[in-house]
C-alpha cells in the first residue's frame, strides 16, 4: 500500500483526490478556498485596526487555519516518508526551454538552486519571491479566490465569475512565462 | 477536540495530495504554462469534471452536512472586472513562484523554508488589496 502511494500519481488519481477534498469540506459544512487564510492571517496580525476589510470575525475561519496547518504537516510527511526515488518526469521540451533561461533541471520537485537562501540573498531572488508572493496575495483577494476557490469549487458549481477568474490566471501565467521570464532569468 | 482534528486531518490529506500530484512543482507549473504536457491539465480537468458531478449530486439529493444542516452553495458575486484583473495578477505570481496559496504552505512543510519570503509577500499583497479595495474597479 505504502509503495503504491510512494509512486508518482497519475493525473486522474490526483484530480479525483482533489475533488474529494472539496467534497469532504462541503460535508463539514465549509467550502474549499485556501487564499481566504491570507486575509484571516492579516486580521490576526491586527490589520483590522487600520483597514476595515480586515475587521471581521476571523475566528469563524479558524477551521481553515487548521486546514492550513494540516497542509504544512502533509508536505512534511510527503517529503520524509512518501517520496519516490524517481526524478520528476518533466517533459523534455520544458527541460530544454528552462535550460535556455539558465535554469537547470535537477529532478527535484522545484529547482533547488532557486528555492534556496543563497538565491534569496542575491536580491534578485528576494525580489522574485517577495514580489511573486505580493502578486499572489493581492491578486487572489482582488479576484476573491485562488485555484481552490475558483478553479475547483467555483467551476464545480458552474460559476461564470470563476471561469473569468481562471481565464485571468492563465493570461497572467502566460504573460509571466513567455514575456517576463526571458527578461528576468 | 474532534471537531478541530478533522480539519487538520483534511489538511494533511490535502498536503499529501498536492505533493504526490506534483501540483506544488515549480517545474510542472512551467510545463503547464508552456503547454508541454497534459499532466496539470489532466489533474485540473479531472477535478473539475468529478467536482461538477459531485456538486450536482449533492444538490439533487438535497444532502446534509455532518451537523445535519442542508448543504447550500453560494453563487459568486456577478461581476467581471475583479475576476479578470485579480485573476491575471494572481496568474503572474503563480507562474513566477510556481505555487498557488495552498502549495506555498505545502512546500514550506516539505522543507523549502524560503517559502516564508513568499508568505510574507502574500500577506503584504493581501493587506495592500484591503487598503486599496474601495479604489479598485470590481
Amino acid at each position: 500500500m505504502l509503495e503504491l502511494i510512494k509512486q508518482p500519481w497519475p493525473w486522474y488519481t490526483s484530480g479525483l483526490a482533489i475533488s474529494f477534498i472539496m467534497v469532504i469540506l462541503v460535508f463539514f459544512g465549509k467550502s474549499f478556498g485556501f487564499s481566504s487564510n491570507l486575509r484571516t492571517m492579516c486580521s490576526m496580525l491586527g490589520a483590522g485596526k487600520w483597514v476595515s476589510f480586515f475587521n471581521f470575525d476571523w475566528k469563524a475561519q479558524r477551521w481553515n487555519l487548521l486546514f492550513l496547518i494540516g497542509s504544512v504537516i502533509g508536505g512534511f510527511i510527503s517529503a520524509n516518508w512518501l517520496q519516490s526515488d524517481a526524478p520528476l518526469n518533466l517533459s523534455q521540451a520544458t527541460i530544454d526551454d528552462l535550460q535556455k533561461l539558465n535554469i537547470p533541471f535537477d529532478g527535484n520537485i522545484v529547482p533547488s538552486a532557486l528555492f534556496s537562501w543563497d538565491f534569496v540573498a542575491t536580491g534578485k531572488g528576494l525580489l522574485i519571491f517577495l514580489g511573486g508572493g505580493f502578486l499572489i496575495g493581492f491578486g487572489t483577494r482582488y479576484a476573491g479566490g485562488c485555484t481552490s476557490g475558483h478553479a475547483i469549487s467555483g467551476l464545480s458549481n458552474l460559476q461564470v465569475p470563476s471561469l473569468i477568474a481562471v481565464i485571468g490566471f492563465f493570461i497572467g501565467g502566460l504573460v509571466m512565462t513567455h514575456l517576463i521570464f526571458p527578461l528576468i532569468f | 477536540m474532534m471537531k478541530s482534528v478533522k480539519y487538520i486531518l483534511a489538511g494533511i490529506l490535502f498536503g499529501i495530495i498536492m505533493s504526490k500530484s506534483e501540483a506544488i512543482s515549480w517545474y510542472r507549473i512551467q510545463e503547464m504554462f508552456r503547454f508541454q504536457s497534459f499532466h496539470m491539465f489532466g489533474i485540473i480537468g479531472t477535478a473539475v469534471i468529478t467536482g461538477v458531478i459531485a456538486v450536482w449530486l449533492m444538490k439533487k439529493m438535497k444532502s446534509h452536512d455532518i451537523e445535519g444542516n442542508p448543504i447550500s452553495f453560494t453563487d459568486k458575486q456577478k461581476a467581471w472586472r475583479r475576476y479578470l484583473f485579480g485573476g491575471t495578477i494572481f496568474g503572474l505570481g503563480w507562474a513566477l513562484t510556481g505555487a498557488c496559496p495552498g502549495p506555498v504552505f505545502v512546500l514550506l512543510g516539505q522543507g523549502y523554508l524560503v517559502m516564508i519570503v513568499v508568505i510574507i509577500g502574500s500577506l503584504l499583497g493581501t493587506f495592500v488589496y484591503g487598503l486599496l479595495k474601495n479604489r479598485l474597479p470590481h
